[in-house]
């Protein structure tokens, strides 16, 4: 427990100085506080909570920046250090591999969530300098902090794995550029070719919940937009959430981080450095 | 307890075979020095014996435990070629860091940071330090903890003479206290009295493993005797002693050990016709050369 401790507090510094602390909490920052005074504009007149308005569009930009950061912060902790030759020296210690993954996933989480808090909690002083605390609901803020944590975490893992599994940091950026590019974007944009192709068929009735949900940061999206009222203010699939359940979708959230991160420690396991 | 065992152990790489049956053994306080050239196969030992690597066949015990597991690392300090530390830490966070790892008390690591004369710098980045400080922070956390089994490799590099000096205090140091050595070099003259035994590899191979004494009697390599005369009598030197005249002033020959005595005697039978003599022994670069150039025309 003190190896994965100070592997953590390593990592911390490391991240602060590398100004990835920085670089994080300032596009949370500034697309929080913008979403959150632009999206407030209509909701007057649709009577809907300011809150709930701000947390739909911030879901939808979570969906693309949370992954993004999560692979950034991960995809150089084993194939950088590898390259640059500090891996070796760390496996000599007397701590498992393990440990020091679990170390380094505490450090990358608590940055994580730190720009999740700054971002989200602006945009709740916000609103409520805007609107007044009274007859705000806190709770979707709660959840989408809690869920973006999740998706946090399930990308931390996916990009510790391509590390693991690939050599070189350059390599290792490139490919996970194409996950999230895959995941974010070209996963939804098949869905919805193969519904239109599928025309309210077998897929579309049977497999496509399954699938929208298989997906983190689809699953994450549905889950932060329940009212579908105000789903339908986002557009694209998202309308379809009432056709998998939350449990799908929490599950698909839980799931992800862990499997990524056990993955993430098999392909560890097999590096020589 | 032997502090490391190794026994006749293998490392292929599909065809390539980078250590080939090498058997080596050191006890606790013995310092050995591991020679090669580059691709000896130096390093994938000391890799396996740490764990890094794998051992194709063979076995290697570290105070009779397996390599890699968790009670051989505790008793391990490593100090890698060409060691390398994240950049944006400092000289104090990385040792203290180390130090955590090893569960040694942080001023221990401060100690050492003394220890290597790095305390001046102890509080900058890493990034800012040149490649002797850098040796000298991977000095120091090997140090961490005085572990029974020190393995170096390429310690010298990058350190100017004085600190090589200082290095090898450090070594000395480790051994009295018991610490088992195992170092590798490539700078040959430093060696000569800093340690007990020396193994020589080439190409996988170990070819050589014993004290500098006993390695310079088994190869039976001349010892050089040069030979100042007074005035202008080299001539006459050369053809009594059947050396050769490298100068006006000069002779030099070459005896085996065992007949040093004896030529000694003559060349001093000459009485005032020989102003001087300088006898040098076999280096340790011609016994390297010696052992590592033709290790087939020795079996």
């Amino acid at each position: 427990m003190t190896s994965i401790l100070s592997i953590t507090r390593l990592e911390l510094l490391i991240a602060r100085r590398n100004m990835w602390v920085a670089t994080s909490v300032i596009l949370m920052a500034m697309f929080t506080i913008v979403l959150t005074l632009a999206g407030g504009a209509p909701s007057g007149s649709l009577g809907v909570d300011p809150l709930l308005v701000a947390v739909t569009s911030i879901t939808t930009l979570s969906v693309y920046l949370i992954p993004l950061i999560g692979l950034l912060l991960s995809f150089d902790a084993i194939a950088g250090e590898a390259e640059r030759g500090t891996l070796a020296l760390s496996l000599t210690y007397p701590l498992s591999r393990g440990e020091i993954l679990v170390g380094k996933f505490l450090a990358h989480l608590c940055v994580l969530a730190f720009a999740v808090a700054v971002g989200l909690g602006l945009t709740a002083g916000l609103t409520i300098w805007q609107y007044g605390a009274a007859d705000l609901s806190y709770a979707p803020l709660i959840k989408l902090f809690l869920t973006s944590i999740a998706l946090g975490a399930a990308f931390l893992g996916i990009g510790y794995l391509v590390s693991a599994l690939v050599r070189q940091t350059g390599v290792a950026s490139g490919i996970v550029i194409i996950i999230w590019l895959v995941c974010v974007v070209l996963y939804d944009l098949g869905l919805l070719g193969a519904l239109v192709a599928d025309d309210g068929g077998f897929f579309t009735k049977t497999v496509f919940p399954w699938l929208l949900v298989a997906n983190p940061a689809d699953a994450f999206r549905l889950f932060n937009m329940p009212d579908v009222s105000v789903s339908e203010l986002a557009s694209g699939i998202g309308a379809t959430g009432a056709s998998a359940s939350w449990i799908g979708q929490v599950v698909s959230m839980l799931v992800w981080p862990v499997l990524a991160l056990g993955l993430a420690g098999l392909a560890f396991r097999r590096v020589e450095p | 307890m032997t502090a490391l065992s190794i026994q006749n152990v293998t490392k292929s790489y599909g065809d390539l075979r980078a250590v080939h049956e090498v058997s080596l053994g050191i006890e606790a306080g013995e310092r050995i020095a591991l020679l090669g050239h580059n691709g000896a196969g130096k390093t994938t030992l000391m890799r396996m014996i740490l764990g890094l690597a794998t051992i194709s066949s063979g076995s290697i015990r570290v105070l009779g435990a397996a390599p890699g597991t968790r009670s051989a690392r505790k008793v391990i300090g490593f100090l890698p070629e060409s060691v390398a530390f994240h950049g944006n830490l400092t000289g104090r966070e990385q040792l203290q860091h180390f130090a955590r790892l090893k569960s040694v008390p942080l001023r221990k690591a401060d100690d050492l940071l003394d220890r290597v004369g790095l305390s001046h710098a102890a509080d900058r980045k890493i990034r800012t330090y040149s490649k002797g400080m850098r040796q000298r922070i991977g000095l120091a956390q090997a140090l961490l903890g005085t572990p029974k089994l020190a393995l170096l490799d390429e310690p010298t590099s990058g350190l100017d003479p004085i600190s090589r000096h200082e290095f090898y205090d450090i070594v000395d140091d480790l051994s009295a206290a018991g610490t088992a050595v195992l170092l590798s070099s490539h700078a040959l003259t430093e060696l000569e009295t800093r340690t007990d035994r020396i193994a020589i590899m080439s190409s996988g191979h170990l070819l050589a493993n014993d004290s500098l004494a006993n390695l310079r009697q088994q190869a039976r390599l001349p010892i050089r005797l040069d030979v100042t005369t007074s005035g202008e009598s080299a001539d006459h030197v050369a053809n009594h002693l059947g050396g050769e005249r490298s100068n006006g002033r000069s002779v030099s020959l070459t005896c085996q050990q065992e007949e040093k005595v004896s030529v000694l005697g003559r060349i001093t039978g000459l009485g005032d016709l020989i102003k001087d003599i300088d006898v040098t022994p076999a280096s340790l670069e011609d016994l390297y050369r010696h052992y590592s150039v033709n290790p087939e025309d020795r079996k």
